[in-house]
């Protein structure tokens, strides 16, 4: 299959390349940029007038759900979800049922997306058995299954003897550690930004100072190690200085934040809305702004969807009683493209941190385009205006906070190792 | 602003909290409460604004003092009562209060009296009720309850008419309290200029300040002046831990005795919203003493339950 992209504008953040060319694709691969190859005769030819060309997306934390909570969604839907929102690569989180930390069920769920061959998965494995923060997973059996980090999900080590073993014996085979940050005691049950709104409405806080103190620990810990740490969606601005620090002084951490977080507060709570109930909470105006900040400057390194397809029933629920998270593959593109816009930056901003920048801290070759690479391609209308509804979501999961909302960029054609996955209807 | 609570012309349609609600309202709740308050000293306790309504009280959470004073103002109304103990039936089954809401919905009720022990869980029923459906707020986890905070409001303006002219202290543990938010609520909407909340740290939530109240850590200090004592139940799990040593020390600190309530105004009034721990936050010879109204807010809250039923009922009294 050979297929011939024309009269796009080709935006590649990571070869600093924003011009109108035209894409040939052969066998899979990206087989000219500009110049037409010689020879090249196309089986199928895509228009791109009005469309920028991008690297496919890369999210870096996805929940599938499978297997266990097929009830929520499964492997075929959130896959759909991912072409349909220009993710061609993405990371999973280790929280299934059962527990991603036996080789077997890597290998299992690798083999699957292969059949379904939507998207590239790669897991991210458990770092300690079931999750239960203290025992250590067979972490290099792990990585020759396909896992390309370990990860707690949302469950912290509270013993601190166990998270610095752990850091030390994924150092010594210089695998990253996927962490979200969070002091277990300071967030018990606690289900909302500890702040003027969980006061008044009376829902358990979580104060800031939880992300703040984990992440000083961890960060030490880090240090003392040599490990390379991935901070997953930080949430308060003081989160963000501590990483602005240790980039400082040198520690090797990376970090990413929510889609989500980069536009909402605990305000959008409003009256108990469920699709607001996401971990770590919504924060505070200033807590977004030094979130949005810390994008900007570098602190945070890339954008990620923070994907958590729930089923309607775990939605329907009081505040604190309905399962958090967000349905989010296929809102990273324009939630991306509306910080860009509010911060006075270009659609290669935005590109960038959602293409090179988490394919860099997964360690894998996606998120370009350059001659001989796999053709992982997202054509998009920057320009086009939709409005975010159940329907129009591939989604299983149909929660998210910006239902009824209007978006700022369409995906129109996804392409995976050179096959058209997605293709809007218009 | 959108306000879930009001229809569209601005009446009360939901009371689900105190918060947001114009001062119009609450006056009209109070003023028909003020003729309600006859009716029980009659021979025929009865009026028939809500025959042939059916009133349903939810209880998620278990009561018997809310439940009861909401059933004897329903019946009063001449309403017909379903009780039901959620906490006890369906829910330990596994049904979901959706599939319970529902069941009640298809049985025709017209209003819903709902206590549940998370915040919020009467907004999320109120938002998937049909039109004809009113639902009342009898408590929900921390977050409000309204009727309390009306009667408590009730109390004081019967006892001290200008509202205006007012300094009143909340005693106690405010972190957990529905009450307490409803009332702070309903004082600040009526005007009161100033409200107190005496608490130590681990018993007031982050920025309560921001609710337009002052904010004390002694108890002495915050006690003078005070024209109305509203004092808060601490519940019993919580009266040893990380949030207090002791309720030894808890009342040494913070219970109210003879002796420090000499140092409110000399007429100033002492309220609780039951049920009390004596000798926890109150000292019996307070709580049963001259300055009292407990056991009037008890009453009052009859008609205060009675005017809002009468109200969302349609037949303004």
């Amino acid at each position: 299959m050979k297929i011939h992209i024309k009269n796009g504008q080709v935006i590649d953040p990571k070869n600093n390349i924003n011009a109108k060319q035209d894409i040939f694709i052969a066998a899979g691969k990206i087989v000219g940029m500009g110049n037409k190859p010689a020879d090249f005769t196309a089986n199928q030819t895509i228009d791109a007038t009005g469309l920028i060309v991008s690297p496919g997306f890369v999210d870096l934390s996805s929940r599938l759900r499978e297997p266990g909570s097929e009830y929520s969604a499964t492997l075929v839907t959130e896959l759909h979800a991912a072409a349909a929102g220009g993710v061609t690569s993405l990371a999973c989180t280790p929280d299934t049922q059962p527990v991603l930390d036996e080789p077997g069920l890597v290998e299992m769920l690798k083999y699957r997306a292969k059949q379904i061959n939507l998207a590239h998965v790669y897991p991210l494995g458990a770092l300690t058995r079931q999750l239960n923060g203290k025992l250590l997973t067979e972490m290099c059996k792990l990585t020759e299954a396909g896992c390309v980090g370990f990860s707690q999900a949302d469950s912290a080590i509270t013993d601190t003897q166990v998270l610095w073993r752990a850091c030390e014996y994924a150092a010594t085979f210089g695998y990253t550690l996927f962490l979200r940050a969070e002091d277990e005691y300071l967030a018990k049950n606690g289900v909302a930004h500890d702040g003027e709104i969980a006061s008044r409405l009376g829902l358990k806080g979580i104060p800031a100072a939880a992300e703040g103190l984990a992440i000083a620990s961890i960060l030490r810990i880090a240090q003392e190690t040599n490990t390379k740490i991935h901070l997953c969606r930080l949430s308060s601005a003081e989160g963000v200085a501590l990483v602005r620090d240790a980039k400082k002084q040198g520690i090797q951490v990376t970090a990413d934040v929510s889609a989500q977080h980069l536009h909402l507060t605990d305000f959008d709570i409003g009256y108990f809305n469920t699709h607001a109930n996401l971990k770590p909470p919504l924060r505070s105006q200033r807590d977004k702004e030094a979130l949005c900040a810390g994008l900007k400057d570098g602190t945070i390194d890339a954008v990620c969807s923070d994907h958590t397809p729930v089923n309607d029933d775990a939605k329907l629920l009081p505040f604190a009683e309905a399962e958090a998270g967000a349905s989010g593959l296929e809102l990273l593109l324009p939630l991306a493209l509306k910080w860009a816009s509010h911060h006075k930056l270009s659609v290669m901003d935005a590109l960038s941190k959602i293409t090179h920048q988490p394919a860099a801290i997964l360690g894998i070759a996606g998120g370009n385009l350059s001659i001989g690479s796999d053709a992982d391609i997202a054509l998009f209308d920057p320009e086009q205006i939709w409005t975010v509804t159940p329907s129009q979501l591939s989604s299983q999961g149909k929660n998210t906070p910006f239902l009824g909302l209007e978006m700022l960029g369409k995906v129109h054609y996804t392409l995976l190792h050179g096959q058209i996955t997605y293709q809007a209807s218009h | 602003m959108y306000n879930p609570q009001l229809d569209a012309d601005g009446n009360l349609k939901h009371l689900l909290t105190i918060e947001g609600l114009p001062k119009r309202i609450l006056n009209q709740i109070l003023d028909t409460a003020e003729t309600f308050v006859g009716v029980a000293e009659r021979d025929i306790k009865k009026v028939p604004l809500l025959r042939g309504k059916t009133v349903c009280n939810i209880f998620f959470e278990n009561s018997t003092r809310t439940r009861t004073t909401f059933e004897i103002a329903a019946k009063r109304l001449s309403a017909d009562v379903l009780n039901l103990n959620v906490g006890t039936s369906s829910q330990s089954k596994g049904e979901t209060i959706l599939d319970t809401v529902d069941n009640l919905i298809a049985m025709h009720a017209d209003m819903f009296v709902v206590r549940h022990s998370q915040s919020g869980a009467a907004h999320f029923i109120a938002q998937h009720v049909p039109d004809n459906i009113s639902v009342i707020n009898a408590g929900d986890g921390r977050h409000a309850h309204p009727t309390q905070g009306l009667l408590d409001v009730f109390t004081i303006r019967r006892y001290k008419p200008d509202m205006h002219n007012l300094r009143v202290a909340l005693v106690g543990d405010v972190l957990h309290s529905r009450v307490a938010r409803s009332e702070i609520h309903a004082l600040t909407t009526l005007g009161v200029p100033e409200v107190r909340v005496i608490a130590p740290k681990t018993l007031l939530p982050t920025g309560i300040e921001k609710m337009g109240v002052q904010v004390f850590h002694d108890l002495r200090a915050g006690l003078k002046d005070v024209d109305v004592i509203m004092m808060l139940r601490l519940q019993n799990e919580r009266m040893s831990g990380a949030m207090l040593p002791s309720a030894q020390e808890y009342f040494k600190t913070f219970g109210l005795t003879q002796e420090k309530l000499k140092l409110a105004k000399p007429d100033a009034i002492v309220m609780h919203p039951g049920p009390m721990n004596r000798g926890v936050e109150i000292d019996s010879s307070v709580a049963d003493g001259s300055q009292s109204v407990i056991l009037p807010q008890v009453t009052y809250g009859i008609a205060v339950r009675m005017a809002v039923m009468a109200i969302l009922g349609g037949g303004n009294a």
